[in-house]
């Protein structure tokens, strides 16, 4: 992966030409991102800048690169790993390439198919292309969201950057909380797309490419996930192992796409089905040498070492681990706020990049990891959630059939509450509209919004819409036609992996370490298969990931195909709280800083970490109140309060 | 009346993180605004429990004993008595 940014003049203005100086600013905050090269490009009209982090043409592959007539200019972050085949086509049809990298290619397709060149692509990237002699810019980013890019615009100008943090050096005026994101951050996890939590800032959406000529900005999406109709005939057909063997066979090959390069490339273990298959199928087709990386915890509650070392001895791969603590997290913290640039509700990101700081030190630039196998399988409790609540939506009456939750989880403790009201204040959220497309999310949805009881007045001043109708504007005009099942997946894809797995767990938190991730499960040939199949090959009565299994339990130890899925946690509340707490906590949760920012009741946080000191802080409302509290004080404390110490 | 005080403080507390006595009215119905749901409710019980060293039974653990504080006040006195 690598930064990129710019600066565009929508409409003709010459008194205004970006200059090397002003993206010179934009491009630093970008470094951890392209440590290995800086590259510019400016005329009148545009500016473009690269930061770059090399992997393939480590030598000849500086950026901004352009044809041979130099009109079309280009800036990439990403990779497209089926330009092997592409080049070999375009060298077919006469073009002469100066480097051999894929960045290239891209130039040459657009040049080829015109808009239609993006269909081309298989791969994760964000592209900014200029096309001089149209006058035409093209932004873009891949189809899932795996590869972040945001734009702002402040009178004539279009700035674009990777990250939020290369922008806001060109704000005339001091940013500003999006109040809107953050509350629909406080019941999604993210903001809905394109929001940011900084006003007037947005991200191109996932599969959207952006095209500004003649002054015009126009939105186009050219992908979209799509599931069929409801209906078993329009499914995929064949029979379970023809179709395992099917997945198999493509996974093998989204894998070894993915394992171009031309520095070594290495894999995250964490001891579940998905990275467990991802590194079978390194082992057995990659024909690179296996190098594997994971992550533990001291908290053994939260440990999986154990399932990694069995397949690491199952495997024999060259194997480190970092085993993460309490203080680990709480001294990385405000790092990983400057990286996710938004508020969190959970600590995972933080170990996240503890872990990708591993795979720096032993001196790599890439690894494979797992990521979307559960979104894409359907592999979520979620998932079962939904399917038990629509079951029983359809007997609302019933009493039996709530008591299926009780396999899900069991810790709830369900027999022991007999009453069907408690069941129904927590699960039963939404029975009586069962046919709404956010049906399988709305219990999550409105445990999350319970952290809302701490705005302030001023906060809940600044509030228009309700954050689901935000969400329900966004989703496929379709969405109703298709199975439950698949409009849980499409709902999980959208919101908590695009905005906050793929985002503040995944790009960001790799990214600050300058590695770059490659995620086979989204290769968008697996998603549309996956797509195509009957829901209930997805997950066979409760059993998740059914076809994944089958597909790969050639490869897997019984132990690891069977596992109960472990969801990945980290400690929250304890990471903060500790004999070595750290003094920031106190600062940024202080009654003077909680009334400088302004977004949360201070009396309401001071009866909290009341609460925390007394030990008495215990379910996940408190953890996740407390998280969002304490994030976005420290979001405030970086991008709002003292950005322009950190520029000085 | 000194455990309707108690009660009532660690709703307050916990649940509206106030201290502002006039947000909870004592017949407030704890499931009905959203108050308490399936998990809180075993936090009520586990603090019910803790301060009067009582046992609240499986069968007990129903609204009509858990859903205000009226309820809750009425149920331990009778479970006390």
């Amino acid at each position: 992966m690598c930064g990129i940014a710019g600066i565009f003049n929508i409409s003709e203005d010459y008194s205004s030409s970006p200059n090397r100086f002003e993206l010179q600013k934009m491009i630093t905050m970008l470094r951890h991102r392209g440590p290995d090269d800086y590259g510019y490009y400016t005329d009148t009209s545009i500016g473009l800048a690269h930061a770059r982090l090399s992997i393939i043409d480590v030598e000849g592959g500086h950026q901004p690169i352009h044809d041979r007539e130099k009109n079309i200019w280009i800036v990439f972050n990403g990779e497209i790993f089926n330009y092997v085949e592409l080049r070999e086509d375009l060298i077919k049809d006469g073009v002469v390439f100066y480097s051999q990298t894929d960045t290239e290619v891209i130039v040459y397709l657009y040049k080829k198919y015109g808009l239609d060149f993006v269909n081309h692509l298989n791969g994760q990237f964000s592209i900014a292309l200029w096309d001089k002699v149209q006058r035409r810019l093209l932004l873009l980013r891949d189809r899932v969201g795996i590869v972040p890019l945001f734009y702002y615009r402040e009178g004539n100008r279009l700035y674009f950057a990777s990250e939020i943090k290369s922008i806001l050096p060109c704000m005339s005026n001091s940013p500003v909380l999006n109040h809107q994101a953050l509350d629909q951050i406080l019941t999604f996890w993210s903001p809905v797309s394109p929001n940011s939590m900084f006003q007037g800032v947005y991200e191109v959406r996932p599969g959207e490419m952006i095209l500004i000529e003649n002054s015009d900005i126009t939105q186009h999406r050219y992908w979209e996930w799509e599931f069929p109709e409801n209906n078993k005939d329009n499914y995929l057909k064949g029979n379970d192992a023809g179709l395992a063997d099917e997945l198999h066979d493509k996974l093998v090959e989204a894998t070894k796409i993915r394992l171009r390069s031309d520095v070594p490339v290495a894999a995250y273990l964490s001891g579940g089905l998905d990275s467990s298959a991802l590194v079978s199928i390194i082992h057995h087709h990659g024909n690179v040498p296996l190098r594997t990386f994971s992550l533990g915890f001291d908290d053994k509650k939260l440990d999986e070492s154990n399932f990694q070392q069995q397949l690491i001895n199952h495997l024999g791969s060259e194997h480190s681990s970092i085993t993460c603590s309490s203080k680990d997290i709480s001294d990385n913290f405000e790092k990983t706020i400057w990286h996710t640039e938004s508020t969190i509700l959970r600590t995972a990101p933080t170990p996240m990049m503890l872990l990708s700081g591993l795979v720096h030190d032993n001196q790599y630039k890439v690894v494979l990891t797992g990521e979307g196998a559960d979104e894409v399988f359907g592999g979520y409790d979620i998932f079962k959630e939904g399917k038990i609540r629509q079951f029983w939506a359809k007997d609302s009456n019933s009493n039996i059939r709530p008591k299926l939750l009780k396999r899900l989880y069991p810790y709830l403790e369900i027999n022991k509450s007999n009453s069907r009201a408690y069941l129904e204040a927590f699960f039963g959220t939404g029975l009586d509209n069962s046919d709404v497309p956010y049906f399988s999310h709305l219990p999550r949805w409105d445990t999350t919004s319970k952290s809302k009881a701490f705005y302030s007045d001023d906060m809940k001043a600044h509030l228009n819409d309700e954050a689901v109708s935000a969400i329900s504007d966004s989703l496929h005009q379709n969405i109703s036609s298709w199975h439950p099942f698949n409009r849980s997946q499409y709902i999980e894809a959208k919101s908590l992996m695009a905005n906050y797995l793929l985002c503040s767990q995944g790009d960001r938190m790799l990214m600050a370490n300058s590695v770059e991730g490659r995620f086979p499960f989204l290769d968008h040939n697996i998603i549309e298969f996956a797509n195509k199949l009957d829901p209930r090959l997805k997950m066979k009565v409760l059993n998740e990931k059914y076809l994944l299994k089958k597909a790969m339990g050639r490869y897997l130890p019984g132990e690891i195909i069977n596992r109960h899925k472990q969801p990945y946690r980290s400690p929250d509340i304890p990471a903060f709280f500790h004999d070595k707490t750290p003094s920031y906590i106190m600062d940024l949760l202080s009654e003077q800083e909680i009334k400088n920012s302004g977004y949360f009741d201070h009396k309401k946080v001071s009866i909290l970490l009341r609460k925390i000191r007394a030990g008495k802080a215990i379910g996940y409302k408190d953890n996740m109140s407390f998280m969002a509290i304490l994030s976005t004080q420290m979001w405030h404390h970086l991008f709002i309060k003292n950005f322009n110490n950190y520029l000085n | 009346m000194e455990f309707q005080n108690k009660i009532r403080k660690f709703i307050l507390e916990n649940y509206l993180f106030s201290e502002d006595e006039s947000l909870l009215k004592n017949n407030d119905s704890f499931l009905e605004t959203g108050l308490i749901d399936s998990t809180g409710i075993l936090e009520v019980i586990t603090f019910i429990q803790d301060e009067l060293s009582i046992t609240v039974e499986d069968d007990e653990m129903i609204p009509e004993n858990l859903d205000s504080v009226d309820n809750v006040v009425s149920y331990v006195s009778k479970k006390l008595a």
